[in-house]
Parts: C-alpha cells; sequence; structure tokens
C-alpha cells in the first residue's frame, strides 16, 4: 500500500487527540486511494522499482490531503434524521419535518398541480438549479429552482413522452409525438431528430455529449450532439421498452425489457454487452447508483431487486411495487408506486436498504417519475396531477466541486465550463463496463508470435537434425554422386517446406492488413499527422 | 426528533463585490468524477497534439562570418554572448539576445580550431592551423551595454607559436591554465610563451582535448589513432588509454556528474564512459546515420546535444539510447560545433553553411515569464503525457518527428543491416587496456616487453 501510517514509530506517542484523528483518517483514505497499491516486491528492475515506490509515495501523501481536506475544509454538512425514543422514521412525514427545519429550506416543500396537462416528467441539470418540466398534453417549462422562477414555458401541443436536458441548462431535448426535438432556453425549436422516430425514452451522456434513445420498434440511437453524427443505430430485437437509464460510472445504457431482461449497450457494438434476466415479469423501472455498483430494477411481480453489477448478482430483494425508481448522491433508493413514495436507505452502511421514509399524496395521483434533485435533499415526483418537491434530510451531496458542478454559476462560468468539457469529450469508444481498465496493460497473447531469431534457429534445428542421415549405399551403377547430392537436397528442402509456408502466409497476412484510406490522404500534408487508421475523437 | 436539511446560504457561496474574484469550493471525492481515466487520456492526447502544434524550436540565425563555423565557446559569466571561429580565421562574439555581433577578434591567418574561455570571463584563447595561440582580451563593457551601432574589433593579449598545427584549446575550470592539442598535448599558462608541460603518447595528432569540470587537474584527449586518454597534471603523466573501432571527434564531460564523459564518435555513435571504468562503455547513444561531429551537455547535467556531419542536431538523455528531439533545416549543412546554453534552455549550432543557429531546448517551451496558471498547466500537460504515454494513439503522436527523406533513408537502411547481422549481438569492439608505469620509469628495451605482457583483449 502507498500509505505510510501516521504512527507507524512505536517510539514516538502522538498526543490523544492526533491519535483518534489519524485513526478516523484511515478508512476515509481508502476511498481518495482508488484502489490496492502495486506489489513492489516481484520487480527486479532496481530502476523501475524505485520510481514507482517514488510514485506510490505520492500517492499517499496526496490521498491524505484530500482526506484532511475532506475532514476540514468541506463548507457544508449533510442533513440527517434522527429519531428518538419508539418513534420510527418511516412514520414522519413532511408535516413534522416541516416544523423542524429552518424556513429556507420550506420554499423546496411544494406542490405544484395542473391537473389538465397530463403526467408530468421531469430532469434536472447536473447542478441540480435548473428543472425542465413536460406535461403530457405538450406542456414544456424549465424552471430555475433557486429562485423558484420559471424561465420558459410553452406547449408544443403534442404528446411529449420525455424530456432531457443537454450539457446546459441552455438546451433540452423534448421526445415528441412523431421525433425529438431540440430546443433553446428560450423555446426556439433548434433540431428536429428525424432519424430518432417516435421516441420513447431519451437519456444524456455528459462526458461523452450522446443523446441516446429509444423508440417505439426497439431501436437504440446515439447521436453526438456536438457535431449532429449519429454514432449508433441498434436494433435491439428484444421488442418495445420503455425503461431505459444510463450507469453514470461506466456510460452503458441499459434497457429493460418485458420478457424481464435488462439488456446493456455501448453505440459501437450491435450486440448488447450484458443480458441478464432480472424479473420473471417484465420489468417496470431501474436505477443505477452513481457509484455505478448497485442496480435497482423492479418488476411487476411485486419485487424490487438491487443487483451488484459488477458481479452480476442479487443483494437483495425488497417486497413492492415501483413505477419509477431512482438513487439519490448519497445511495438513498426512492420507489414510486401510485401514489406512495418510498425511500430505502442503508443506513447501517452493510448494503443492506431498510425503509427510511415514505410519503404519501392525494389518492388518484399516479406517481410517474421520481428524481432526486442534485446537491440537495430534495425528491421532486412527477406525477399525473404536476408535481411536488417533498425534501429527504440525507440525500444530496452537502459539498460541490465548482470544477464538477456548481449550483452559483455565472454566465461566464458556464461559458468556460462548456468549452472545457468540450475538451473533455470523451470518444464513444470508451464506453465499456469497466472504465478502469484504459491505460492498462492487455493481456498477454497465448499464442506469442515468434521472432525473426526464433524462426530462423527453428529452422536451422530442422536442417541439422536432418543433415546426417545416411542413406543407403546403392549398388549396380545406381549410386552415383550427383543423384545422391540431390536426394539430400530434396530432404533439406522437405523438412524447411511447412516453416517457410508458415512464414508465407503471415506475411500475406500482413499484406492485408488495412492501409490509410483514401480519404486520409486527401489531407493536407500538414494534418497528416493526425489521422490514423481508427477513429480516435 | 432532530433534523437537518441541506440549506446553504446564498452570501457564502458567492463573491461579495464585484472585484472579487469568484469563489472556488473543491471536493475531491471519486464518486463525483466518473471516468477520471478515460478523461485523463483524453486530455493526455490533447496535451500530445497541442505540444506538437506549438514545437517551434527554431529561433533564428546568426549570419555574418563568410566561411564555416569550426568552433565555439561559451562565456561561463555572461549568458548572452557566445563566441565562434570559422574557418577563414574569424572569431566573433554573438549577443544571443539581439543575434548580432558585439565584438570581432581578427588575427588568425588560417581556419580557428579552438576557442576557450576563461572561466572569469575575461580572456578568450583561440587556437588555430596557423600554429598560433593567441589570447584576447574580452572586452565586458560592450557585452553589457550591447549596443547595436558599435562593432569594436579587439587587439590579442598575446600570440604564442608553436611547430604544428594546433586542433583544439580547452580552459582549466577555475584555473590559470590552459590545453592545446595538437601533435602532442601542451599545458600553457597565461603569462608564458612556451607550454609549462607535455604530453605524449604515441605519434599520431591529438584532436581534441576537455578539461574535467570537477577534477581540474584531470583531462580527456581523443586522437587519430582512435583512441581516447586521460591524463592527470598532478602526476604529469597519461593516465589510461582506450583505443576504440572509429576515432572520436569530440569529448564532453557531464557537469553534473564529472565522472561521466561521452564521446562523439565517427561511427554515428556516442558512448558514455565512466572514467574510472573505463573497459565498457556505460551506453551507447545511437540514432545519427553520419560521424558524429561535436557534443555539450547541458548545465543540468540530465541531456546532452550533438551535431553531427549528416546536417542534424538531436538532443539525447544522459542515459537514454535514442533521442528525444533532431533539429534540421533545409539551410542547415554540416553541422561541426554545438553548444548548450549557460541557463539549459536554448541551443546554438554552427555549421558549414556560415551561420550560426539558434533554437530552443525544448521544442514547444513557452519562453519568458509564465503565469502560475499557465505554468501550472504546462505541468500538468507534461505529467498526463508521461501517465499514458506509453498507449498506441498517444505514443505515436509524441514520437512523430519529421525526418528529410535521406536520413529518413539511410536510418532505415542502418536497420536493416544491424537487423541482418543478427538482431541484438553487441558490435566487437576491440578494447586494448593498458596501465602504464610513469615515464620515468620506463626503459625502452623494457617497454616492449611490458606492453605486450600488459595487452589484453576484451570482446564487448
Amino acid at each position: 500500500m502507498g500509505v505510510k501510517q501516521d504512527n507507524a514509530d512505536p517510539g514516538q506517542i502522538l498526543p490523544p487527540i492526533e491519535q483518534e484523528l489519524s485513526n478516523e483518517l484511515d478508512p476515509k483514505l481508502k476511498k481518495y486511494l482508488r484502489g490496492e497499491g502495486t506489489n513492489l516486491e516481484v520487480l527486479k528492475d532496481k530502476k523501475l522499482k524505485s520510481q514507482l515506490s517514488v510514485r506510490e509515495e505520492l500517492y499517499g501523501i496526496s490521498a491524505k490531503a484530500a482526506a484532511k481536506a475532506e475532514e476540514w475544509l468541506m463548507p457544508s454538512e449533510g442533513g440527517y434524521l434522527e429519531v428518538e425514543g419508539i418513534e420510527k422514521p418511516w412514520r414522519i412525514n413532511q408535516h413534522s419535518i416541516s416544523s423542524e427545519i429552518n424556513i429556507s429550506s420550506l420554499k423546496n416543500q411544494h406542490d405544484i398541480i395542473i391537473p389538465d396537462l397530463g403526467p408530468y416528467t421531469l430532469d434536472f441539470n447536473s447542478s441540480g438549479r435548473y428543472m425542465a418540466v413536460a406535461g403530457r398534453k405538450g406542456h414544456l417549462a424549465v424552471l430555475d429552482m433557486k429562485n423558484m422562477s420559471l424561465i420558459k414555458e410553452m406547449q408544443v401541443r403534442e404528446t411529449v413522452r420525455d424530456i432531457v436536458f443537454l450539457h446546459n441548462e441552455l438546451f433540452f431535448a423534448a421526445a415528441q409525438k412523431k421525433y425529438p426535438y431540440i430546443y433553446n432556453r428560450d423555446g426556439i425549436e433548434l433540431h428536429c431528430l428525424k432519424e430518432h422516430g417516435s421516441v420513447l425514452r431519451l437519456q444524456f451522456l455528459k462526458s461523452h455529449f450522446l443523446l441516446a434513445s429509444i423508440n417505439k420498434f426497439g431501436q437504440l440511437h446515439y447521436q453526438d450532439v456536438t457535431m449532429g453524427e449519429m454514432i449508433g443505430n441498434i436494433r435491439t430485437g428484444l421488442g418495445r421498452s420503455d425503461v431505459m437509464q444510463v450507469n453514470p460510472f461506466n456510460g452503458v445504457v441499459a434497457l429493460g425489457h418485458s420478457g424481464g431482461t435488462v439488456s446493456m449497450w455501448k453505440p459501437t457494438s450491435a450486440a448488447p454487452l450484458v443480458k441478464m434476466l432480472c424479473h420473471p415479469g417484465p420489468v417496470s423501472a431501474m436505477a443505477f447508483h452513481p457509484n455505478g455498483h448497485l442496480m435497482a430494477t423492479s418488476g411487476k411481480e411485486r419485487k424490487i431487486k438491487i443487483w451488484d453489477v459488477r458481479k452480476f448478482e442479487v443483494l437483495q430483494t425488497i417486497p413492492g411495487h415501483a413505477r419509477a425508481l431512482d438513487f439519490s448522491q448519497k445511495g438513498l433508493l426512492a420507489a414510486g408506486n401510485g401514489s406512495f413514495v418510498q425511500i430505502f436507505g442503508d443506513l447501517s452502511e452493510s448494503q443492506h436498504y431498510s425503509r427510511y421514509m415514505g410519503h404519501s399524496m392525494v389518492k388518484g395521483y399516479q406517481i410517474g417519475k421520481v428524481l432526486f434533485r442534485p446537491y440537495e435533499d430534495v425528491l421532486v415526483l412527477g406525477h399525473s396531477m404536476g408535481w411536488s418537491s417533498i425534501l429527504i434530510p440525507g440525500s444530496g451531496e452537502p459539498n460541490f466541486d465548482t470544477w464538477v458542478a456548481n449550483p452559483y454559476e455565472t454566465s461566464k462560468q458556464r461559458r468556460e465550463k462548456e468549452v472545457r468539457s468540450l475538451l473533455d469529450k470523451l470518444p464513444s469508444e470508451t464506453i465499456m463496463l469497466n472504465p478502469s481498465k484504459i491505460g492498462t496493460m492487455r493481456p498477454v497473447n497465448k499464442k506469442e508470435k515468434q521472432t525473426k531469431q526464433e524462426i530462423a534457429a527453428e529452422m536451422e534445428a530442422a536442417v541439422e537434425a536432418v543433415k546426417d542421415t545416411a542413406f543407403k549405399n546403392k549398388t549396380k551403377g545406381r549410386n552415383k554422386a550427383s543423384k545422391r547430392a540431390k536426394k539430400r537436397k530434396e530432404l533439406i528442402e522437405r523438412v524447411k517446406r511447412p516453416l517457410l509456408e508458415r512464414q508465407l502466409k503471415e506475411d500475406e497476412k500482413l499484406a492485408k492488413k488495412p492501409k490509410i484510406s483514401e480519404k486520409e490522404n486527401a489531407l493536407p500534408t500538414a494534418l497528416q499527422r493526425f489521422a490514423s487508421k481508427k477513429a480516435t475523437a | 426528533m432532530k433534523v437537518k436539511v441541506i440549506s446553504r446560504s446564498t452570501d457564502e457561496f458567492t463573491r461579495e463585490r464585484s472585484q472579487d474574484l469568484q469563489r472556488v469550493f473543491r471536493n475531491f471525492d471519486p464518486n463525483l468524477r466518473p471516468q477520471e481515466k478515460a478523461i485523463e487520456y483524453v486530455r493526455a492526447l490533447n496535451a500530445a497534439k497541442l505540444e506538437k502544434i506549438f514545437a517551434r524550436p527554431f529561433i533564428g540565425a546568426m549570419d555574418g562570418h563568410i566561411d564555416a563555423v569550426s568552433c565555439m565557446a561559451k562565456n561561463p559569466n555572461y549568458l548572452k554572448g557566445i563566441f565562434s571561429g570559422s574557418m577563414d580565421g574569424d572569431i566573433r562574439l554573438w549577443d544571443m539576445a539581439s543575434r548580432r555581433t558585439v565584438c570581432q577578434f581578427p588575427g588568425h591567418q588560417g581556419a580557428v580550431r579552438g576557442l576557450a574561455a576563461s572561466t572569469d570571463g575575461h580572456t578568450l584563447v583561440s587556437c588555430g592551423t596557423d600554429c598560433t595561440v593567441r589570447l584576447w582580451n574580452v572586452p565586458v563593457a560592450t557585452i553589457v551595454e550591447s549596443d547595436d551601432s558599435s562593432n569594436c574589433t579587439a587587439e590579442p593579449l598575446a600570440v604564442y607559436s608553436g611547430n604544428n598545427a594546433f586542433w583544439d584549446v580547452d580552459h582549466q575550470w577555475d584555473g590559470e591554465l590552459f590545453a592545446t592539442a595538437g601533435a602532442q598535448v601542451d599545458i600553457w599558462n597565461h603569462n608564458r610563451s612556451q607550454p609549462i608541460n607535455s604530453f605524449e603518447w604515441g605519434t599520431d595528432t591529438v584532436i581534441s582535448v576537455r578539461f574535467n569540470p570537477g577534477e581540474p587537474n584531470l583531462l580527456a584527449t581523443s586522437a587519430s589513432d582512435r583512441s581516447i586518454t586521460l591524463y592527470d597534471l598532478r602526476v604529469s603523466s597519461p593516465a589510461r588509454k582506450l583505443i576504440m573501432r572509429t576515432k572520436t571527434n569530440s569529448i564532453a564531460w557531464n557537469p553534473m556528474e564529472p565522472m561521466n564523459f561521452t564521446a562523439a564518435n565517427e561511427d554515428c555513435n556516442c558512448y558514455s564512459y565512466d572514467a574510472r571504468k573505463l573497459d565498457e562503455a556505460k551506453c551507447v547513444h545511437k540514432d545519427h546515420v553520419s560521424a558524429v561531429m561535436d557534443i555539450d551537455f547541458s548545465p543540468t547535467g540530465r541531456e546532452f546535444v550533438t551535431g553531427s556531419y549528416d546536417r542534424t542536431v538531436r538532443i539525447f538523455q544522459y542515459n537514454g539510447g535514442h533521442s528525444r528531439e533532431i533539429y534540421h533545416t533545409k539551410r542547415m549543412q554540416r553541422v561541426f560545433c554545438v553548444k548548450f546554453s549557460c541557463d539549459a534552455s536554448y541551443i546554438i549550432s554552427g555549421s558549414d553553411d556560415t551561420n550560426l543557429r539558434l533554437w530552443k531546448a525544448k521544442a514547444s517551451e513557452q519562453l519568458g515569464v509564465l503565469l502560475p496558471r499557465e505554468r501550472k498547466r504546462h505541468e500538468y500537460h507534461e505529467a498526463v503525457k508521461n501517465r499514458y504515454k506509453h498507449l498506441p494513439e498517444v505514443k505515436r503522436i509524441v514520437r512523430h518527428r519529421h525526418l528529410p527523406k535521406p536520413i529518413y533513408k539511410a536510418a532505415s537502411l542502418r536497420r536493416t543491416m544491424t537487423e541482418a547481422e543478427g538482431g541484438k549481438k553487441k558490435e566487437g569492439k576491440l578494447i586494448v587496456l593498458q596501465e602504464v608505469l610513469p615515464l620515468n620509469h620506463y626503459v625502452k628495451e623494457e617497454s616492449s616487453k611490458k606492453l605486450s605482457e600488459l595487452w589484453h583483449y576484451q570482446l564487448l
């Protein structure tokens, strides 16, 4: 491990406060170390060993600094709910909370009732400040949740099935009746994406700038919103599905199907990465934990299952319906069903989810979407009569990082962030099940290619083995020297032939490899160095 | 029941006045940053591409000489100046910032073969094929003023003549002596008109001489009998001799590790040796395709620059087998001398086409004063590029250099030839080590016997 213990020297006695602090820091350090250190004992190369040990030490120092910063420098504290005596947390409702919290947070507890415009679905931008809302009957709106003000609302007079923000709060995409459209913050229609067809669900992959959509016929489309290029157009072959989620950890799109299978896709392949059978009946909802290890799925047979996505096995089964599922930044799971939403949390840090809180609405309001607001302890429910916002203490991440998502962003900061995130735009090839494999060594081929020396040595050895065979001495004038020499030569050639044939085949394979295409040759000479056989960006 | 919900006050998170900086809050939690490695990889790619975009190493040429530049000298006290001598006897002091001649030192009748500045920077020693050694007074005042219009000429302090043409001169570090190479190695004092000491081993001309920066009494020379000899002034006798396959054109000592020196050889390679252990080269630096004419170490001791007969200048790491950088221009012909500037940022090359060229040591470096943010960004780019430099896409971009066609062809020809010879088999180099007793103990007849006993051959 690359961590130096503070109290490694037994002779050194720390004052008790510092001892406690160093003990507290160790579990936090693990988070920042990002895995185990390398095993330096097996290295024989001294130079490499010394270089690596210096680097491991640096990792340890930086992890310690990050843990200390987390301990002391964070401006905000997280929310919590502590019950006393015989009170149960799931019996506490919003009304009893509202009398205990500060007034400025009360504005986050509200119901917006818009009865005629259909079930509402919603989306937040990455900092949690802006919310896009879409009613089934064609009502689109963008709101600023900090000031509780309406930025723009419009009526498109068509059914709208889904809405997502793109990389900014300036752009959002709405899946309308026939095609999805991209709109500006001012309500101007920017693009009509005809290729996607009648889209049921939309998702946006933030770091790749890809808009993923699943349509009525079960076709999955990936479109790059920076250049407008269609990256992937995949016929899933598994029928119509309206359950689609993106795993934020690795950018993989997961679809839930009516046969109970969940399939995971990446834009560059026509076959799914994974297909797992989750439920005996159709999958009704799905959600991913932000750390990418947990997935919650619910089926029509009244079970909510929590999966470990790395090992593809069930961790826990919770009885209950869920038409909408969502994980919060701190790992709380919200399951919405009918007019009741249940929140589960792993309170004892043991990856076992138990009931935490609940909220029931007016009977008859059907909850269609639950979404936790990033960086706030707020859960927003989109239901058939509008949307409601409730407080769930302990669900949001209290401390944001300005370079990742800033709820207090000015327009200048937003513009800079847009440019920087475009520079860091990931190519679509980096979507894989385990993204930490980038930069690691590929496992060695079992069939190693022979070097030229080895081939030459093999040929020599074969010839040596055959060279000294004695030929039968023929009589009666048939033992001519020339004939003997010819026979010997033929024998050696026969031995060499399979090796030469193998070499020829390999050379042919090498020659057949695709050369740089014509298109790249047509580039001006100054740019040809950036042309490559495979697309990189 | 105790409840608390996240509540942030706007005042705490936004700036107070419009003249304040915006507030920045950090949370280093890895959970907030998905796909870190992919983003780092993309940044490494972009950093490699940016490095290539900003790679403009050539700064300017200093022209004025009317014949090929044969030798250069650095003034250790003054960063901006460089001396150069040409094949027609013209010696000039240049101001690198304005790329103009500050002072001329006329006097030599033939080619100037060697230039050296004394450690205090006041005296310049030059030697040439007209069998003279000349000492000049370096006019410090004019350098400091660096007046554009004035172009002074200086008179020599002293002219000492010898019997044979001189091939090289080097000044002792922090001392009063300088050594010349010609028919034999001569040690001179500034004030004496005859050499105070002479060394000779064999009958061939000595073509280059270098004093050790750390040990002022040690010097290394190379002769045209393909040997490198180490001399010690205190013992006043030659100490070690190393004979190679081809002759060494120039030697440079590593200023940070003074026991190591690197020899620029005629067989297109440079060989680094530890002076205490001459039986095996520490490192062979292979990349040139024609004879390496001159070599100079950077003051950091971590890299050195070589100039070769194949019209290119290459920069090597002190322990690297291959060059990290190559500079070439259509107008630059055979490079005869190279120098690394004393602040390790620039390279000066003097070539056959009568020009001295000024290059950057790091081709994509941003010159001038950097803001702290710029510096951090450059450091970040370097670090992220080094982390992913083994990946094929990044490696391809970082390694890419445009070579002139004749050099590319010559290099691939050499490669196929070495592969045909059996790949990694090292060249059989005949190294003869000879431990020599002090000269005054030598008797002529005995010496031949002793020599035959002491010769031993070693194949590397």
